[in-house]
């Protein structure tokens, strides 16, 4: 127990600067308000409520949005986290994604999209496991092919960035059938 | 017959919306295995679930199956139009409710959504049903055979699919309560060119009801 809150201390204490995370989050267009995330735990990445990024955001660690993102969120081999606050107006591209805010776009994960109680997703989610629990919102479609949602996870997020500037973020980018609609 | 037995229809007869989603009462369901058997021997079957998104039903779907699952809550529709004092409009939006093509869909999960629909906006959605079906494809729908009681409780359920032969009902709060009970001939009449291939009255008084579409039968729009 002892040993367990000398292992932490170091790393809760307070940096003296957030930007070696920032690197770590790359918005490739203009920030509307704030687009620095601020590190709270050792692993874990940010984006406070009062944060609106507008553009492309892609990472290589785990990340937690409570703020408000619009466009394109990638990041491929990590956890996506849509907090309780969290809006998202864009398509998603991870590892797992956890909702418990809304999302507004399409969600492909290579592994598992959980969707919480009180989490609300608008769009097509391409996944091999999805989770959608009591109290949750969905509308769209659920692709749970193993093989389509492995390639298209790694796949089509690599080829989406190339092609993201050309496609507006409501335009599914993996529907076939479903187009959610306004309720 | 056991006390217990009269006890356990007693509690399947009165739902309790606060039932918690574990207490549920587990029904058995004739027609769900043939709807399921129907989808099995196809490559990534396209499904339709007209009730309330459930997790487990995706996952039963989606995993089991090899499904593509759309979900397009039409309870959601129903609230809207009877809190909005649109039902009258309700048939024009059923018939342009989905964006799906002609022929898309191999299953079509309609639930007892059917017993809460007038009689025209319950035409409007079977046509849309006949519009979406691909040829060969499936729908089940559950129908109430008896009028509903004074005072009319306003409960959707949530139908949970334990196993291929077994659904849990969930209540949860609806708008209205379900509507006059369609005969067998409108039923069939409705969902015309389809066929009725399987067909079960149960002994809540539900008919449960599978339909096909034939090879030949048109898209019904």
């Amino acid at each position: 127990m002892w040993k367990r809150d000398e292992a932490v201390k170091p790393t809760s204490q307070p940096t003296p600067a957030a930007a070696p995370v920032a690197s770590n989050v790359q918005p490739s267009t203009p920030v509307a308000q704030q687009a620095e995330p601020r590190r709270i735990e050792r692993d874990l990445v940010n984006i406070g409520k009062s944060v609106v990024i507008k553009g492309e955001l892609s990472g290589s660690e785990d990340l937690t949005i409570e703020g408000h993102v619009e466009g394109k969120i990638e990041l491929k081999d990590h956890l996506l986290t849509i907090g309780p606050n969290g809006r998202i107006k864009a398509q998603v591209f991870a590892k797992a994604v956890i909702v418990l805010g809304e999302v507004n776009g399409n969600v492909t994960a290579s592994e598992k999209v959980d969707i919480r109680d009180g989490g609300s997703v608008d769009g097509d989610i391409v996944s091999p496991r999805v989770a959608i629990a009591e109290g949750a919102h969905f509308r769209g479609s659920v692709d749970m092919q193993r093989k389509g949602a492995a390639a298209s996870a790694s796949s089509s997020a690599s080829t989406a960035s190339s092609t993201s500037k050309s496609t507006p973020p409501s335009q599914p980018a993996v529907a076939q059938a479903a187009q959610p609609a306004a309720h | 017959m056991a006390f217990s037995d009269l006890f356990s229809r007693r509690r399947k007869d009165e739902p309790d919306l606060d039932t918690g989603a574990a207490k549920a009462p587990v029904h058995s369901t004739k027609v769900l295995a043939k709807f399921i058997a129907s989808l099995n021997g196809r490559t990534s079957p396209v499904l339709l679930d007209l009730g309330s998104v459930t997790g487990s039903n995706v996952t039963f779907f989606g995993e089991k199956l090899g499904c593509k699952i759309i979900v397009e809550d039409l309870s959601k529709d129903i609230d809207r139009a009877v809190k909005e004092k649109t039902l009258p409009e309700l048939p024009a939006l059923l018939t342009k409710r989905f964006s799906q093509e002609d022929g898309s869909v191999d299953g079509i999960l309609c639930w007892d959504l059917f017993d809460y629909l007038d009689k025209h906006a319950a035409a409007a959605l079977a046509k849309q049903v006949v519009r979406l079906l691909k040829p060969d494809g499936v729908a089940l729908g559950f129908f109430n055979t008896i009028e509903p009681k004074e005072p009319n409780p306003a409960i959707y359920t949530k139908h949970v699919v334990v196993d291929s032969a077994h659904l849990q009902y969930r209540p949860y709060e609806a708008a209205r309560g379900k509507q006059k009970p369609f005969q067998n001939r409108d039923i069939q009449r409705m969902f015309e060119p389809l066929r009725i291939t399987e067909q079960f009255l149960l002994k809540s008084q539900q008919r449960e009801v599978l339909f096909r579409k034939t090879g030949e039968a048109g898209t019904g729009a």
